[in-house]
């Protein structure tokens, strides 16, 4: 289920649409994975604080957007782009692959929120294509 | 058995007394043969779902996504027993309809996003969870039937 050239097209022009409100929409999905997926809490027993819109999270979920974000930006060649990202995960963070889809779902469900007219269901299977392919590369190198 | 505390069934019940069936059924169901077009074989009957702009106008489909939704019904009004309530849809959805269960995730899962869209930031991290549980157990007894 490799990306087309319009699901490149779309993803570009949407992101392009939301970039701004990147730091809002990781703050608020990665709030919402914790609560909604209890056992992803287990990654971030060193923070003090995993209620949603507390400091850790919302400082967490920027970085992920940013990592989102980037990936946009390599979306012709995910598994080139992504190397670090992937070594990262893999090496250092070790998170079980099985969570990415669990972060995506809930991406998603934050773009229908905060963008009810532009996530159209075209945007939606683009977007949900999009993440599934960065969640594939950034499980590259894990084994 | 499920246990529901009383924030979840006030949470499930609040959002199907405020539940437009003839919107939100058609959207989650359009949503669902376009996210997951591998869906649309189970609906070979329905006529033109060739693109996106045929899902989108399909009056079968719209009305099929009303029935669908209606069907969550039991399941609100038996949030104890839902495993039994299920029992004979699951057959059907097996023997006769012969459809994978995961495809019951799919549209839960494009169900959660219309929902979402409506409620706006009203759909909390809380109702997400308990909205989600509640699906996931729907999920469950629509698949125990298969052997």
């Amino acid at each position: 289920m490799s990306l087309t050239a319009k699901d490149k097209a779309t993803v570009q022009a949407f992101w392009g649409k939301i970039a701004g409100k990147a730091e809002e929409i990781g703050g608020d999905a990665l709030s919402r994975m914790l609560v909604v997926y209890p056992q992803t809490k287990t990654y971030f027993s060193h923070w003090d604080d995993l209620s949603p819109g507390s400091a850790p999270v919302m400082k967490h979920g920027k970085t992920v957007m940013d990592g989102v974000g980037f990936a946009v930006g390599q979306i012709n060649d995910l598994t080139a782009g992504l190397l670090t990202l992937s070594e990262l995960h893999a090496f250092q963070l070790r998170i079980d692959p099985a969570n990415f889809k669990l972060l995506s779902h809930c991406i998603l469900v934050v773009l229908a929120i905060k963008f009810p007219k532009e996530f159209t269901p075209e945007v939606h299977v683009s977007m949900d294509k999009f993440l599934s392919a960065l969640a594939i590369a950034l499980a590259e190198k894990y084994r | 058995m499920v246990e529901w505390t009383d924030a979840e069934r006030a949470a499930i019940q609040d959002i199907f007394s405020n539940l437009d069936y003839e919107d939100i059924g058609p959207k989650a169901l359009r949503r669902c043969l376009i996210v997951y077009p591998w869906c649309q074989r189970y609906f070979g009957g329905f006529g033109n779902l060739y693109n996106a702009d045929a899902i989108l106008s399909n009056p079968m489909v719209a009305a099929h996504g009303i029935v669908v939704l209606h069907g969550l019904d039991r399941a609100m009004k038996n949030m104890d027993n839902i495993k039994n309530t299920y029992a004979e849809l699951s057959v059907l959805h097996s023997e006769k309809l012969h459809v994978d269960p995961d495809n019951f995730r799919l549209l839960a899962d494009c169900l959660s996003v219309v929902i979402a869209g409506k409620m706006g930031t009203a759909f909390t991290p809380e109702i997400q969870a308990a909205w989600q549980k509640f699906l996931a157990v729907v999920v469950n007894a629509l698949g125990r039937q298969y052997h």
